[in-house]
């Protein structure tokens, strides 16, 4: 019966242990900068606690301007997506035509050939198109997404065809069936979608990176990059772990409030 | 479409008539519905793979002419700082997929009762993987400080000496390794549960009941019975490994003397350090190549795969 203990023990040891760098951030960001140079890598939480590190993050970099673009850019596109992905999985899910399944297939190559491996030609792409450097640049390659359109051809699928066979009778037509008949439907389909979409994009760092250059296009996770290089110049850990913690904590803290929700999106999908 | 304009009346007296006028303007209806997506499709995923691969069969003269062959691979793989690249990453996907799968599936079978506990040390593991991996960078460029740095300041209480985590070319790649397994783990785990969650306890109560123990269980059934679940799995990080990199260009930028670089660093790099279109190229079509290879072996498991999860 010992080993009825063990095991929780150490899975408790290795949770707390996977927890250390967040307890860091929590413990760092809130002890005052003057006591940083002494104890800074203690977990202990002892006083004197403040907010001078968030104060200090907050005029220190552009968080205003890197929240607004960050939310701009996963809002805009979450829309575009919601509109693409909808059609074309209500097209695979009920309709037959020639060449579905060939493209099909075509379509999940997107699950491989993610945008960060074609950054090169990308790139020319976008100035091409006059895009380098704005939001929507940095959200065109993701407008299409094939996890999308095979998350909502799932899902269509699972909803009696008796709906919108009633509603194709009475005369409406199938862009109708599908705003107005299905989508109200489909809802919890949406709402996976929207939840990996949103924090694949929150998180996103190499494409923004590459697919702007000036400070008023930047996203939370470029900003943050060069954020921590001058904070880490002048050794300023608290600043550093206040900043990471404004980057991090919206998705955190949704993610701790709406658990069983991001848990059976993400295991539905696997895929951004 | 034209179904739309059929009266009620008509199409419950005929409906193979209705079936048949459906025909051809459904398929031209169905393509009007694919059209939007396929517009970025192409311009974004299908179209950059033929411009990558002109890109890298193009030698660029030196009066700005240009003419076909193979030089920007011949280019790319004498050079050494590619050999490192590809050499790094093969050790990064050996080191983070071995220790992170076995960790996930060591954690769901753990964890996989729901309790108080359980869920809370659940929370705890997930959470990396909720936080951008520039965000982890962040706290990791702490975390490795020497000396003062967290994991040394620890460390010195078992009396091991510092260790500088991220400048020593030997200990470098095991440190963005460390990162990798600590954000990834809790995604896996996900997977694993949700896999646990389908197998029916009845098949593992008779086994208990025939007296097998808790190793035997585990072993003819539960891993068996994963199956899925893992090749979706492997799938996933060999994927992760491919295109993730935010932290190597954020902590080490490569080095130090190529300690920790990676395919689409060394991409990046070309691109936008050394303005080496041709080498960033054909660095890409391998990568491409990799990928398009991972897809011809894995997309039917993988669509199987998310299929099984839901």
């Amino acid at each position: 019966m010992r080993s009825s203990r063990f095991w929780p023990l150490l899975l408790t040891a290795a949770a707390v242990l996977w927890a250390v760098p967040f307890l860091w951030m929590a413990v760092a960001s809130m002890r005052p900068g003057g006591a940083g140079a002494v104890d800074i890598a203690s977990l202990l939480p002892a006083g004197p606690f403040g907010l001078d590190n968030f104060r200090d993050a907050w005029s220190s970099g552009h968080f205003p301007l890197w929240y607004l673009n960050t939310v701009l850019l996963c809002g805009g596109l979450l829309a575009v997506q919601c509109v693409t992905v909808s059609l074309a999985g209500y097209a695979f899910a009920r309709m037959r035509f020639p060449g579905r399944d060939a493209l099909f297939y075509a379509f999940l190559l997107q699950l491989m050939l993610v945008p960060p491996i074609l950054i090169v030609p990308n790139l020319s792409t976008l100035v091409a198109l006059h895009l380098y450097d704005t939001l929507a640049g940095v959200a065109a390659p993701y407008c299409a997404s094939a996890f999308g359109v095979f998350l909502m051809r799932q899902t269509f699928r699972t909803l009696p065809a008796a709906y919108e066979e009633a509603a194709l009778v009475d005369g409406a037509s199938r862009l109708q069936i599908i705003v107005h008949v299905l989508l109200p439907l489909a809802r919890p389909g949406l709402t996976a979608f929207a939840i990996v979409s949103v924090t694949s994009h929150w998180n996103e760092f190499l494409w923004p990176l590459m697919a702007t250059s000036s400070p008023s296009t930047q996203v939370l996770t470029v900003g943050l990059a060069s954020f921590t290089a001058g904070a880490e110049a002048g050794s300023e850990w608290g600043v550093i772990a206040a900043g990471t913690f404004f980057v991090a904590a919206p998705l955190l803290i949704a993610f701790v409030a709406f658990q069983r929700q991001f848990v059976s999106s993400f295991t539905f999908s696997g895929i951004k | 479409m034209s179904a739309a304009s059929t009266t009620p009346n008509l199409a419950s007296l005929a409906p193979s008539i209705v079936a048949d006028r459906r025909r051809i303007p459904t398929a031209w209806a169905a393509y009007a519905l694919l059209a939007p997506s396929a517009v970025f499709l192409l311009t974004f995923t299908y179209w950059p793979v033929v411009q990558v691969l002109f890109g890298s069969l193009t030698v660029k003269g030196f009066q700005g002419a240009a003419h076909w062959g193979v030089d920007n691979f011949a280019r790319l793989f004498a050079d050494p700082h590619f050999a490192h690249a590809v050499r790094n990453n093969l050790v990064y996907a050996a080191g983070t997929i071995v220790p992170s799968l076995v960790l996930a599936l060591g954690f769901a079978v753990g964890l996989s009762e729901t309790t108080r506990l359980s869920s809370a040390l659940r929370t705890a593991i997930a959470m990396p993987m909720l936080i951008p991996l520039v965000a982890a960078a962040s706290l990791f460029v702490f975390i490795f400080l020497p000396n003062a740095g967290l994991l040394d300041h620890y460390l010195a209480y078992f009396g091991i000496a510092e260790t500088n985590w991220l400048g020593d070319p030997s200990v470098a790649l095991g440190s963005i390794v460390a990162i990798t397994v600590w954000k990834n783990t809790g995604y896996y785990m996900l997977f694993f549960l949700a896999g646990l969650a389908g197998i029916p306890q009845d098949l593992l109560d008779a086994a208990k009941i025939d007296g097998a123990n808790a190793i035997q269980r585990f072993l003819r059934i539960t891993l068996p019975l994963l199956g899925p679940t893992c090749s979706f799995v492997l799938i996933i990080a060999l994927l992760n490994v491919l295109t993730q990199v935010d932290h190597v260009i954020v902590m080490t930028q490569g080095g130090p003397s190529d300690a920790t670089s990676m395919l689409l660093f060394y991409i990046y790099q070309q691109a936008h350090q050394n303005y080496d279109v041709g080498l960033a190229s054909a660095a890409t079509v391998v990568s491409v190549g990799f990928l398009f290879a991972l897809s011809v072996v894995s997309l039917r498991s993988l669509e199987r795969g998310i299929h099984h999860e839901v």
